[in-house]
């Protein structure tokens, strides 16, 4: 494969010293085990309009060197090395000094717009707040009539309708991504030269992740903002970037310009990061199926025009989770079930595992009619139903083995004795790939993949019919996500479960399932063969959804921006 | 086969031990505070053990071999520390009255720690109508000031005077009422929001009784706390058993010592320049109190990763900062030398 090098050059360099210049930059934190160097010689430069994208898995030290960049560090970190912005380096200028370069030269996109803004504060005195923090061009203080004026038209600049009136809303009065906007708006408030992003796009619905990434490039296309975009998601890198930092344990691996690092990455560590990637279309589980599979076998759960509220509050009425739905799952069958948050899935998940109460319709688990639930007869299903957790290391109890922990269930259900427990334990933790060993271990002590595929482990020790994974991987890294994928695959065609598999990633429902179901505000608006759904969406919002899913690889996601723009406008 | 595996190990029993382990963890100032607290309150406790060794006279001798002890004599000869009014000898009393202390403190929380606990759970966890009253019941006892209750159950119990176990049931009973709220909102808390944790929920949905996930999950993840709330509580207990002592509504002293009832019978002499009744058995007060409150106060800072001063990280620190070998007194010092 060839690169045309000459078309990389396409990106605005615009002459004259980089906004940012990171030299040998260290950070070191101290905690109660001794030191930790969390960046350990990170060197870049950011040029005047250019965006470049820090990428690496949790731990990689993406965030704490854009924390460095504001002067944002704990006071249990020491940094080394220089961080020069306009001139200034940002690690040994005095407070006085920070706090007008902060705002002013340098502005932070926080990961989580409804916590980065204060709830009890007017969007518009928050936006004004950092303006009336610097003195103007001519040295005077800001009033607050001309701040308030200013955090309009920031507002204005990043899209909110009607900005003279919203100015005055609270925070919660904006939905999810309209906070992101106005967080970008105070950012931009003093026109600063860079803008720093620590996964501005994370929290947020893959379809308002694709406005808001919009937005960021406007704002370089427009007004010429550099943008340092720290990230884990690949696709948000290739939608975006012009260049590409690749980080991993505190260490630069590897730097090039986005369309080169994604068509030849020269490190093993990249190669092997864009290779575990899931991507839409590819390694599909569906893939050559024309009509569902599985469906001679028994009907392990069915809902009919399944109903599930949530009661409101005291006058208000009580909120529709689940409005209406129906589908089947049958036995050996991996059902997919795909929507953005709110959508109702987590909560289908959880009802058809005794956790939530269903208020409407029928819902069948196992021949048991969910309507009338009663624990005490529920209970002895339980062994048939397996349940995985989002967050490892949330559904551990801490206080307890590994070992422990996976033979629970068997405890509860057939009372064996120790060494059979053991044994059994052994036998499982093995068949997800762990060492026998590490049932002697406090859930601390694994890593996160080690932690789900443990969590893998006690679901499936009682052999259960039915498998519900709530988002099992959507806690982990990347890497780490392809590994447990694949796992999860290889166990379900070993134990013949059927399994309900619950995300909000398009590309990994895809890869997994074999039937995938569309969630939307709680109706299903679409289900089919995984393949069919994702090559030729027929509702809106599935199409919608598809459209904005940014694809690791720049020059397709170009393309594919374009047809979302088609999709938005038509 | 696999190296790691060691250095993955949990810590020797030892070392995880509530306060053990907060030394451990503690460096410059809150370590200060935290060696000064133990250092008193072991030396609280060894009085206690060693009462009988230490103390010349009983709690109630008002003679020996040589006669009667004489009323109200000045620090000095027989009696280090002087004599009371009534002819007892100060100095012993103050040694014997850290065993009725001791004592006070170990029936009271016992007795509030497993009802505050036991009922803290199953509120919690169960919720609904039984949480809704015990709650009630809670924040009324919350309401009534403490030593008017404990003055109460004073009454109740022995009509106001008594034996030494009488007294000292009295006592513990009016403390652990006031207790029991306590131990019970804090587990009641901790159980609301363990009970919404994932691990919990996930012993739900293999099928785990309530008690099982009660006793097994949610008790041992509660309870982190408990150290600190004892360590506070016993400073509060001495603080009341010496007020209601105070009040005359203590322990006779003919059955055991008491620094309340001392202080009480000291209030005369004050004014006619007798200070050594007043001022032994009031510091043992403050320095047991002192004690306690010391080692639970810094517990609670421990406890809390953001409130927990550290060593200052690596040894390589930026051209013009203060060097790493200077000694870092805890948070303060980080918080002044980390942007040189």
């Amino acid at each position: 494969m060839t690169i045309d090098i000459g078309s990389v050059s396409d990106q605005p360099k615009t002459g004259g010293r980089p906004v940012l210049d990171i030299d040998k930059l260290k950070v070191t934190f101290a905690t109660d085990s001794g030191d930790v160097y969390a960046v350990k010689d990170v060197s870049l430069e950011v040029n005047p309009g250019e965006v470049v994208a820090i990428v690496g898995e949790s731990g990689s030290g993406k965030t704490v060197t854009a924390k460095t960049i504001l002067g944002l560090l704990p006071e249990t970190a020491v940094s080394s090395g220089a961080v020069l912005i306009n001139g200034n380096n940002v690690i040994s200028v005095s407070a006085a000094k920070l706090r007008q370069i902060r705002g002013r030269d340098v502005a932070m996109v926080f990961q989580e717009p409804s916590t980065a803004l204060n709830p009890v504060f007017t969007v518009g005195w928050q936006i004004a707040e950092g303006i009336r923090a610097h003195a103007d061009t001519a040295g005077h203080r800001v009033s607050a009539k001309e701040a308030k004026a200013r955090a309009i038209e920031a507002l204005r600049k990043v899209g909110i309708p009607d900005p003279e009136t919203r100015v005055n809303y609270y925070p919660h009065q904006f939905s999810g991504g309209q906070k992101q906007r106005v967080v970008i708006a105070a950012a931009l408030a003093l026109n600063p030269g860079l803008i720093v992003a620590d996964e501005p796009t994370t929290a947020l619905d893959v379809t308002v992740q694709a406005e808001i990434l919009e937005l960021l490039r406007d704002l370089r296309d427009k007004y010429g903002t550099s943008i340092v975009l720290i990230t884990h998601n690949m696709g948000v890198v290739a939608d975006l970037a012009d260049r590409v930092v690749v980080m991993y344990q505190g260490d630069v691996v590897e730097e090039a310009p986005a369309r080169v690092l994604f068509a030849q990455p020269r490190e093993d560590y990249t190669k092997k990061l864009l290779a575990a990637v899931p991507h839409l279309g590819r390694n599909s589980a569906s893939q050559g199926m024309t009509e569902r599979a599985h469906q001679g076998g028994k009907v392990l759960v069915e809902a009919k025009n399944l109903t599930i509220e949530y009661p409101g509050r005291l006058g208000s009425p009580a909120f529709k989770a689940v409005d209406g739905v129906n589908f089947t799952v049958s036995e050996g069958e991996v059902f997919g079930l795909v929507g953005e948050s709110g959508s109702g899935k987590t909560t289908i998940g959880r009802a058809i595992a005794g956790l939530n109460r269903t208020t409407g319709g029928s819902l069948k688990v196992l021949g048991y009619e969910m309507l009338n639930f009663k624990e005490r007869t529920f209970k002895p299903l339980r062994k048939e139903i397996g349940f995985v957790f989002q967050d490892p290391a949330a559904s551990f109890n801490p206080q307890l083995t590994i070992g422990d922990c996976v033979a629970e269930p068997l405890i509860i259900h057939s009372n064996p004795s120790p060494a059979e427990a053991r044994k059994r334990v052994g036998e499982l933790l093995e068949s997800v790939q762990l060492p026998a060993s590490y049932a002697e271990r406090f859930p601390h002590e694994l890593s996160g993949g080690q932690r789900q595929r443990a969590s893998l482990a006690r679901a499936l020790i009682l052999n259960p019919k039915l498998l519900i994974a709530d988002e099992p991987t959507s806690a982990l890294d990347v890497s780490v996500q392809a590994v447990v994928l694949e796992l999860f695959k290889e166990i379900q065609r070993e134990f013949g479960f059927a399994a309900l598999f619950i995300s909000h990633d398009l590309a990994v429902v895809d890869m997994l399932s074999h039937w995938v179901g569309v969630l939307y505000k709680g109706k299903m608006v679409e289900q089919g063969l995984g393949n069919q759904v994702m090559g030729n969406p027929q509702h809106e919002y599935t199409k919608k959804l598809i459209a904005s899913l940014p694809v690791p690889d720049p020059d397709e996601q170009a393309r594919r921006r374009q047809e979302f723009r088609a999709v938005l406008g038509g | 086969m696999n190296a790691t595996i060691v250095s993955g190990r949990k810590q020797p029993l030892v070392y995880r031990l509530p306060v053990i382990s907060h030394f451990r963890k503690s460096v410059g100032l809150q370590r200060g505070m935290l060696v000064t607290g133990l250092v008193l309150t072991i030396f609280f406790l060894l009085t206690t053990v060693l009462a009988p060794f230490i103390a010349p006279y009983g709690y109630s001798q008002l003679s020996d071999a040589s006669g009667t002890f004489p009323a109200q004599q000045a620090p000095g000869g027989n009696h280090i520390l002087g004599t009371t009014v009534g002819g007892y000898d100060v100095f012993s009393r103050v040694i014997w009255g850290s065993q009725t202390a001791v004592i006070v403190i170990v029936v009271a929380v016992a007795m509030s720690i497993f009802l505050g606990v036991a009922l803290g759970l199953v509120s919690g966890y169960f919720g609904g109508w039984l949480d809704r009253i015990l709650v009630v019941i809670a924040d009324a006892i919350y309401a009534f000031p403490s030593l008017l209750l404990a003055i109460v159950m004073s009454i109740v119990i022995n009509r106001g005077q008594s034996s030494f176990w009488g007294g000292i049931v009295a006592c513990s009973f009016a403390i652990s009422v006031v207790f029991v709220p306590q131990y019970f909102r804090v587990i009641r808390a901790e159980t609301i929001r363990l009970k919404a944790e994932p691990f919990v929920e996930s012993a739900k949905v293999v099928g785990a009784s309530s008690v099982r996930i009660m006793g097994r999950h949610i008790f041992k993840n509660a309870t982190r706390t408990l150290p600190l709330i004892f360590t506070l509580n016993a400073s509060e207990a001495i603080l009341t058993l010496a007020g209601l002592g105070f009040l005359g509504f203590g322990i006779e002293p003919s059955s055991a010592a008491e620094w309340g009832f001392d202080l009480n019978k000291a209030m005369a002499d004050a004014s006619s320049g007798i200070w050594w009744t007043g001022v032994f058995p009031g510091m043992a007060i403050v320095l047991t109190v002192l004690g306690l409150t010391l080692v639970g106060e810094s517990m609670n800072d421990l406890n809390d990763p953001r409130l927990r001063g550290r060593k200052r990280a690596g040894g390589k620190v930026p051209a013009g900062s203060p060097g790493p070998t200077q000694a870092a007194p805890g948070a303060e010092a980080s918080a002044e030398s980390r942007m040189p």
